[in-house]
């Protein structure tokens, strides 16, 4: 197991180099300037002073070796100064971004608690709603609770979720005026009645998602179940005697919990990037919508090192996805 | 299956109570009639030897019509495709036409679904934003079909490309999907709709980008089903009269992994819909004169609170294509399973 760990995280650095390479790349093919908005009246030789300064006179790998310098020697330096108080990254470039002139990671970590409180919070609410409606399905199935329970996730995969959030923006805010449409960005939690709202607006936003999430995690869910109810191994448990709740909720759910686990650990890379459309309907200020808006403003830095972050996400979660299989299931060994 | 055998012994003894002979399909060789005389003495026992042979795609189809969420995806998915196509044939307003004097109009006789802030008759709009999603969902799907099946193969086909193929397949699973596909469209769509008009060149952008970034399980379903495959008795028997590989492949090992190649087709249109329609919604899809239905909903938002139905009809149409295609797909992985077929 362990062996198998360091293997895989020697494997994830070549391919994380190559896929880092590919953003840049594809930035690169661009066409795009990202002095395009600068105006006109800007004479030629300081727009050229400018280029230098943002250091887009160099060679393409030269500027591609210094981002990942900046990204994997100055950030984390920067960082071990930010928490213990030294001082040994003075002095040294980190990766700033176009549009703010800040670095980039001072943006990210400004953004990261709004994207973690509510597409997290909306992950957590999606798996703890499909186990049991996965669970009650698999257990009765082809009841019309598993009916319900199949056509509600159909709807949840096929409704895009820029659709299901306008039409409870349309419900709920503007009809019912339930809850706020837009979330206000500039709300801080200090006492009760501003917890209330913070709570109030967070609803959609989560609803939207936690569905979402809900609707594929409960159909792993139902079928790793009905994997295990026909197994001998269940017949054995009844036969000796035991509750259909022990049955159930013991023997087959622990079973069926494998790989819906890493199903779930599979998921949670989408709960930093994926919710990119969801914070853009309800005007969430978080990554997503930072990527977004640093696509439309041609900030290379930005897009290439939020872009890069959402990568390392996903096979770090894939490498966590196969070793929970791994311990979890004794079958299944690596080595 | 036993069911179904015992329908047609059925049939066919009707037949032959009738006095008539069953009739042998086109497909049976010569033997069929002689085993067929005029009047059979032991219908029964002849029945049984020529019973006329079905193509699989009959049991497909007849397992495909007990999957009622199937056939209701299936007919609702026919009159959204007929209606899409057929439907300017009928309804002839152009869905560009400018009436300033009829902006923001609720449901009328002359505008079935209203009219947009510049006049522009909505249910026009919808029919020809259709065909534009449509195109584009089954044109991604066929290239990431096409990419998918290709890589499968050639990696489950061949041991020496199977290693340097499935490390391609686990670096684009890795890929932060939509951000790339973001990127793309953002940064090639001036170049291309320079070079082929704006039209065609986000059309051809958008397919391009969906299909090379959904390409991935069709590729590693294919490939796992072609290992499996190679070792059958059939591919060993046509490897020993000297079956050259090109002919292998696609005589013998393609048509039998069609199976889960149509399930991901199917799927593949849904997911390609779906990202198109996203695609638009962030204002990143096609141009505003053509009105793709993610493009109609997009233009809606910002008013969506005097006029839900301008939001709400484009998104029913998004949603009803998505969920008729997914359910098709479902009943489709059901009946080509031949261990649930039948049963």
């Amino acid at each position: 197991m362990f062996t198998y760990t360091l293997r895989r995280l020697l494997i994830a650095i070549p391919t994380l180099l190559i896929i880092s390479l590919i953003i840049f790349l594809l930035l690169e093919a661009a066409p795009g300037d990202p002095l395009g908005d600068v105006p006109l009246t800007v004479p030629p030789e300081v727009k050229a002073k400018m280029r230098e300064a943002l250091g887009l006179n160099s060679a393409w790998w030269v500027r591609y070796l210094l981002w990942l310098k900046q990204f994997f020697w100055v950030e984390p330096v920067h960082l071990w100064d930010y928490t213990f108080g030294t001082h040994f990254g003075d002095g040294m470039q980190r990766v700033i971004s176009f549009q703010s002139r800040q670095p980039v990671m001072a943006i990210i970590a400004e953004r990261m608690p709004q994207t973690l409180m509510v597409v997290g919070l909306a992950y957590i609410v999606g798996v703890l709603i499909a186990l049991p409606i996965g669970i009650i399905s698999a257990y009765k199935q082809y009841s019309w609770f598993d009916n319900i329970g199949t056509f509600i996730a159909m709807l949840g995969f096929s409704v895009p979720t820029f659709f299901t959030g306008v039409v409870l923006i349309i419900v709920f805010a503007v009809k019912l005026q339930w809850f706020p449409s837009v979330y206000d960005t500039m709300l801080e939690v200090t006492d009760w009645s501003s917890f209330w709202q913070q709570i109030r607006q967070m609803v959609m936003p989560v609803t939207v998602l936690a569905l979402y999430n809900a609707a594929q995690i409960s159909r792993f869910m139902r079928a790793s179940m009905l994997d295990n109810l026909g197994q001998d191994y269940v017949r054995t448990a009844r036969a000796k005697g035991l509750t259909e709740n022990v049955v159930v909720l013991i023997h087959v759910l622990r079973n069926s919990m494998i790989p819906v686990i890493t199903v779930i650990a599979l998921g949670v890379p989408t709960i930093f990037g994926g919710a990119i459309i969801t914070e853009q309907v309800f005007k969430v200020n978080g990554l997503g919508q930072q990527l977004i808006l640093s696509i439309y403003a041609n900030d290379l830095p930005m897009v290439m090192t939020l872009t890069f972050i959402f990568a390392i996400l996903i096979v770090l979660f894939n490498l966590v996805a196969d070793l929970l299989y791994g311990i979890l299931d004794p079958r299944i060994r690596y080595d | 299956m036993i069911k179904l055998e015992k329908a047609m012994a059925k049939m066919d003894a009707a037949k032959a109570q009738r006095g008539e002979a069953p009739q042998p399909e086109a497909a049976q060789p010569a033997a069929a009639p002689a085993a067929a005389p005029p009047a059979p003495p032991h219908p029964v026992q002849i029945t049984a030897t020529s019973r006329a042979p079905r193509s699989q795609w009959w049991d497909v189809w007849d397992q495909f019509k007990t999957h009622k969420g199937a056939l209701f995806g299936l007919s609702i998915f026919v009159i959204i495709l007929v209606g899409i196509f057929l439907g300017p044939l009928v309804w002839k307003t152009a869905p560009s036409y400018v009436d300033l004097l009829a902006r923001n109009k609720g449901p009328s006789a002359a505008h079935p679904f209203g009219t947009d802030q510049l006049g522009r008759d909505l249910l026009a709009r919808i029919l020809a934003g259709g065909q534009i999603t449509i195109a584009v969902g089954m044109t991604a799907m066929l290239l990431s079909l096409f990419l998918g099946t290709a890589i499968g193969v050639l990696s489950g086909y061949f041991k020496r490309l199977d290693g340097p193929l499935m490390r391609l397949t686990d670096l684009f699973l890795a890929l932060p999907l939509l951000p790339l596909l973001l990127l793309m469209v953002t940064l090639f769509r001036e170049p291309l709709s320079k070079a082929f008009g704006p039209e065609t060149g986000i059309f051809i952008l958008i397919v391009t980008a969906i299909g090379a970034t959904s390409w991935m399980q069709t590729a590693r379903i294919v490939r796992g089903d072609v290992l499996v495959l190679k070792e059958r008795e059939f591919v060993l028997a046509a490897k020993s009269i000297g079956t050259p590989p090109r002919r292998m492949i696609l005589r013998h090992v393609l048509p039998n992994a069609l199976s889960p190649i149509m399930v991901s087709a199917t799927l593949g249109i849904a997911t390609a819909v779906i990202t198109e329609s996203s695609l638009s919604f962030l204002g990143l899809g096609f141009p505003p004169d053509f009105p793709t239905w993610g493009r109609l909903l997009f233009d809606a938002v910002d008013q969506m609170q005097l006029y839900p139905a301008r939001v709400i009809l484009p998104g029913i149409a998004i949603s009803l294509t998505v969920l008729s295609v997914n359910y098709i797909g479902d009943g489709l992985r059901d009946a080509l399973d031949p261990r649930i077929r039948g049963r």
